[in-house]
């Protein structure tokens, strides 16, 4: 970010031009953007505890129903995603390490692997998105819990559970569906990132936007840490 | 704040806290399949949030930041616990004056 606006900004007697008027270091005015990144992360804590905390109550109101509908989901998918995800993490932190050693390069490939790793997870989630499609999982018109379980040998729900089951999936759909576009916004950012780094615009000491990116990223990736267990692992022991 | 500067990580650290993230991860899924009763769900979340606090404090750097990133994000973890007390307090204690 600060990079942009250099040319208006700097004061004539500092000598790093990335500098802006306003900071006494680099390492203040890093501080402060790091800062701004961490309250705006708070923000969304806030947005997405709404949310859980929807998830709370109608979970205590009408357990049956969670764990009918939580047990219906694929744990398979759920739980390859998580991994993905903590991969993607993983591939993300080396970005922003290649960034401070100023290895423009292995910067390129750790943002490309995160863009990959991001991309798989969103893939999966349209698989599981289109199960549920099938499945007449999706709350509306057409909702019906028991649709397909007989002829999958799944046991059928009692009808005021399954009418109940559509509050999970509201949330499930909710829940997923806000995290995954925090995803696609974060996949659009990662092209930029990789576009801008590609053509050495992250310098060592100058990588903030990577480093606030990381941040944002990581984020993500703990909204997700804490969907997989809330939404997929409701109740999967045999005996409730 | 701290002047304190970049701080490399070694990639032996990111790499440990990764697989202690995916074991977790498996724990996780194998203690849902076990019935703990009222102790499922408390596991679940216990590992959730071990595995956040993990992210946090080495992949966001939280335990090589200034003291200031740390209590920002203790005033968030602070007010989230206010919007989800409260809320229970008001839900879960309804049913006591019917």
């Amino acid at each position: 970010m600060s990079d942009s606006q250099t040319t208006t900004l700097q004061a004539h007697h500092h000598h790093d031009p990335s500098l802006l008027v306003q900071f006494d270091t680099a390492y203040q005015q890093k501080d402060a953007s790091q800062f701004g990144m961490w309250v705006f992360l708070i923000t969304e804590i806030m947005f997405f505890g709404g949310l859980f905390g929807a998830y709370l109550i109608y979970r205590n109101l009408y357990n049956p129903a969670f764990v009918a509908a939580s047990t219906s989901i694929a744990i398979k998918w759920g739980a390859i995603n998580t991994a993905v995800l903590i991969c993607s993490s993983l591939t993300m932190a080396m970005g922003v390490h290649s960034a401070a050693l100023g290895a423009r390069k292995l910067l390129v490939f750790w943002l490309g692997a995160t863009l990959l790793l991001g991309s798989v997870f969103l893939g999966i989630k349209g698989i599981e998105y289109y199960d549920k499609y099938t499945e007449h999982h999706i709350p509306g018109a057409n909702f019906d819990f028991n649709y397909d379980r007989a002829e999958k040998g799944e046991k059928l729900v009692p009808a005021d559970v399954a009418t109940q089951t559509s509050i999970f999936f509201a949330l499930y759909f909710a829940m997923t569906g806000m995290h995954a576009l925090h995803m696609i916004i974060g996949a659009g950012i990662l092209v930029f990132l990789i576009w801008r780094a590609y053509h050495g615009a992250y310098p060592p000491h100058h990588y903030t936007m990577v480093e606030n990116f990381g941040l944002y990223w990581h984020f993500v990736d703990i909204i997700w840490i804490f969907l997989f267990p809330l939404l997929y692992l409701v109740s999967r022991s045999p005996v409730h | 704040m701290s002047a304190g500067g970049d701080h490399i990580v070694s990639p032996k650290i990111y790499v440990t806290i990764w697989l202690i993230l995916l074991a977790f991860t498996g724990i996780t899924v194998a203690a849902a399949y076990q019935n703990f009763g009222i102790f499922n769900p408390i596991i679940a979340l216990t590992i959730a949030c071990t595995k956040a606090t993990l992210v946090i404090l080495f992949f966001m750097h939280v335990k090589y930041s200034p003291k200031m990133i740390a209590l920002v994000i203790g005033c968030g973890l602070f007010f989230l616990s206010i919007l989800m007390v409260l809320t229970c307090a008001d839900y879960l204690s309804r049913a006591w004056i019917m």
